[in-house]
């Protein structure tokens, strides 16, 4: 402690003369922490409608991502491979457990089950027509199966959902594998949401519903409860289709150490996780920001969990939530997983949020960049809506051609990692190769804090 | 065709079920020692019978097409679950989840159908000559469900645009669930029913039931309805 006396500032001269104070001095404005200009509005909305606010998009808030983790490389102790030279492969067998007919992907970057309802037909178009020019799936959504994307995919994967929209052993027959939903990482326990002004008179008979309604699926399958009455339900699906095709499994990341082995148990050829980054068409805000946890610790769950059964690479992995460049798919792999699969980088690509059209996204009280409106059907880019004027200001030859670009320059940026990395095969990458750059990100995904060999959480 | 399940697998039965095309000669199946297995007679497309001398596991004809299915004993979870056309009767009771989300076709229930009977169904007729139990045609969205004996609580939650008849008595009706009339047009149409389901009961005697329509749109003054 000091002893000695701090000599006091001195007063200001009497002589100075102290100014007459500001009006308003900007400087002197104190925001709330608790109550920031956006949780303010937010309150006042809820006090004049009265409900909980529906988007879609996904989460907006600050998550950890793969961008808390980098790569090693190679150097003395590591030999690179050649860039331009030597191969790099990435092709990925999805559904070899049980599958008669498993899918070969040749780029691990799958599209993620979207509704026709959520998405126009020709948003659906562009998506399929992208994934079969690239070698990979695309998977259909709440609602069932349009002929336009079935003709559009060249391999497709049906989702089976708690609503059972359209559900029809024809289309199940028809699909290459079958994805059975049981929730999303933008709203893990909660079932679909098609909001009234999304229901064209189509999109109801799909759904045998009547036109302009509320649609809120169920969150619950309604023939099954359980992880034992699931084996008993993948059992059927495989004996309707003759055990030809893969089954997946389709988990929100909650709690990813028990639900990833119960799948495992329950006879899936494919687990599919997504992390809270997931996006939606419409989902209740609150659901979106705070149930379910990020990719990143949900990753690594269940990776530990497919390894402590002697399942991993066994059943296949495929990881969704927030994916957006070839670094967080080379991550996403070498942190365990067997593919990814993308939903709004997907749509990014074909133009949402991008500021063409302003005048619409004003209209929705929104700017580009900002836009998470997709539950209103007016899409202002044409993607999520089922409006023609709108649908028409996206061409599906040129939407396809936007997402097919995205997905190449996905996976270049993937074989240019992995073979700074010295891997001949994307699927060698493995956790040895990357730091993480922050305390929360090295517990999370049990990769060492650069610099350290410290994994917080491990003994 | 006689399939002894004892020494066939289900899986080489369905097979076989699914191989069959319009100019198949089998036309007519028997089907001994079902020993409650699971996903018998799953998936089927075409107008062929199938006799099942047993009792039968989860999702018996599951997703049925055109065919005719008879369970001579009793069924398990999930009967004739998404059916899309065709009829699936049982001669003895039913466990949850019958006709869950079925399409089309036609589910006669000569004894009793536990709780969830319809749930989500999209067109199925199901006619059940007992009594169903809890939870019975839950966000049933089209079809008709008829009870000739009673209906446990909560029948009808959530329901669309499906119609629901019941002759005794409803433990309560689920949210937005309520009485309908009966008039000239339904009893005649339910009288149809009854007797293509082979059941006899007089179609007058049954009370209907549908949707209120109320919760079709979120409206705030109705959210203690959910
Ligand atoms: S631009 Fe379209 S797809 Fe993108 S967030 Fe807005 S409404 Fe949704």
């Amino acid at each position: 402690m000091p002893t000695k006396a701090v000599p006091r500032k001195q007063a200001a001269p009497a002589a100075a003369k102290a100014e007459a104070p500001l009006p308003f001095d900007a400087r002197k404005l104190r925001p709330s922490h608790t109550f920031p200009e956006d949780i303010i509005a937010e309150i006042q909305r809820m006090a004049d409608e009265g409900l909980y606010y529906i988007r879609g998009f996904g989460a907006k808030r600050k998550l950890p991502t793969f961008d808390d983790l980098v790569f090693l490389g190679a150097s003395a102790t590591r030999y690179p491979l050649e860039g331009y030279r030597e191969r790099c492969a990435t092709n990925v067998v999805l559904g070899d457990r049980f599958a008669k007919k498993p899918i070969e992907l040749k780029t691990p970057i799958t599209i993620a089950g979207m509704s026709f309802g959520a998405l126009g037909s020709h948003a659906k178009e562009a998506l399929g027509r992208a994934a079969t020019a690239m070698g990979t799936t695309t998977t259909t959504g709440d609602g069932g199966m349009t002929q336009e994307e079935r003709q559009s995919s060249k391999t497709l994967v049906y989702q089976v959902l708690p609503s059972r929209y359209g559900m029809n052993p024809d289309d199940l027959r028809k699909a290459d594998a079958i994805e059975v939903v049981i929730g999303q990482g933008a709203k893990p326990g909660g079932g679909g949401m098609l909001l009234g002004q999304k229901i064209t008179e189509r999109v109801a008979k799909m759904r045998t519903l009547p036109v302009g309604i509320d649609q809120r699926s169920a969150s619950r399958h309604p023939d099954w409860t359980g992880m034992d009455d699931l084996e008993i339900k993948i059992n059927e699906l495989r004996e309707i289709t003759d055990w030809e095709k893969p089954i997946y499994v389709k988990i929100g990341a909650s709690r990813p150490q028990y639900d990833v082995p119960m799948c495992v148990k329950a006879g899936a050829d494919v687990i599919v996780l997504d992390g809270m980054q997931g996006g939606t068409a419409a989902t209740q805000d609150v659901f979106i920001e705070h149930v379910g946890i990020p990719t990143l610790p949900a990753l690594k769950l269940a990776v530990e969990a497919l390894k402590s059964m002697d399942m991993h690479r066994k059943v296949q992995l495929i990881v969704s939530g927030g994916i957006r460049t070839g670094a967080d798919v080379a991550k996403a792999i070498a942190m365990g997983a067997d593919a990814v699969s993308i939903g709004m980088g997907a749509l990014i690509a074909l133009g949402c949020n991008k500021p063409v059209h302003e005048e619409d996204y004003e209209a929705l009280g929104t700017r580009p960049g900002f836009c998470h409106h997709c539950q209103t059907g007016r899409c202002p880019v044409g993607i999520t809506t089922q409006r023609p004027e709108l649908e028409a200001r996206l061409d599906p030859e040129r939407g396809a051609r936007l997402v097919r670009n995205y997905l190449t320059a996905l996976t270049l940026e993937l074989q240019t990692v992995a073979r700074a990395n010295g891997k001949s095969h994307v699927l060698h990458l493995e956790p040895e190769d990357m730091a993480a750059l922050t305390i929360e990100a090295a517990a999370m995904a049990g990769v060492p804090l650069a610099g350290t060999n410290w994994v917080p959480g491990r003994v | 065709m006689a399939v002894d399940l004892d020494t066939t697998s289900v899986r080489a039965l369905n097979e076989s079920l699914h191989r069959i095309t319009p100019s198949s000669n089998e036309r007519h199946w028997r089907i001994v020692n079902p020993r409650g297995k699971h996903a018998i007679a799953a998936g089927l497309t075409q107008p062929i019978d199938v006799e099942i001398d047993g009792h039968v596991g989860y999702y018996c004809a599951g997703m049925n097409q055109n065919a005719r299915i008879t369970v001579r004993g009793q069924a398990g979870k999930g009967l004739g679950e998404n059916i899309m056309s065709g009829e699936i009767r049982v001669t003895g009771n039913v466990s949850e989840c019958a006709g869950a989300s079925g399409h089309g076709g036609l589910i006669v229930i000569e004894g009793d159908a536990a709780g969830r009977c319809g749930i989500s169904m999209k067109g199925v007729d199901i006619v059940v000559k007992g009594s169903v139990g809890h939870m019975s045609a839950f966000m049933a969205q089209a079809g008709r469900l008829v009870v000739c004996g009673d209906a446990d609580h909560s029948l009808g939650d959530s329901i669309y645009e499906a119609a629901l008849y019941v002759r005794g008595s409803v433990g309560s009706l689920g949210a937005d669930c309520v009485e309908k009339d009966m008039d000239a047009t339904e009893i005649e149409a339910l009288g149809q029913l009854l007797k293509d389901a082979g059941v006899d009961a007089s179609a007058r005697e049954f009370r209907r039931y549908g949707s209120a329509r109320k919760l079709y749109n979120f409206h705030i003054d109705h959210a203690d309805a959910y």
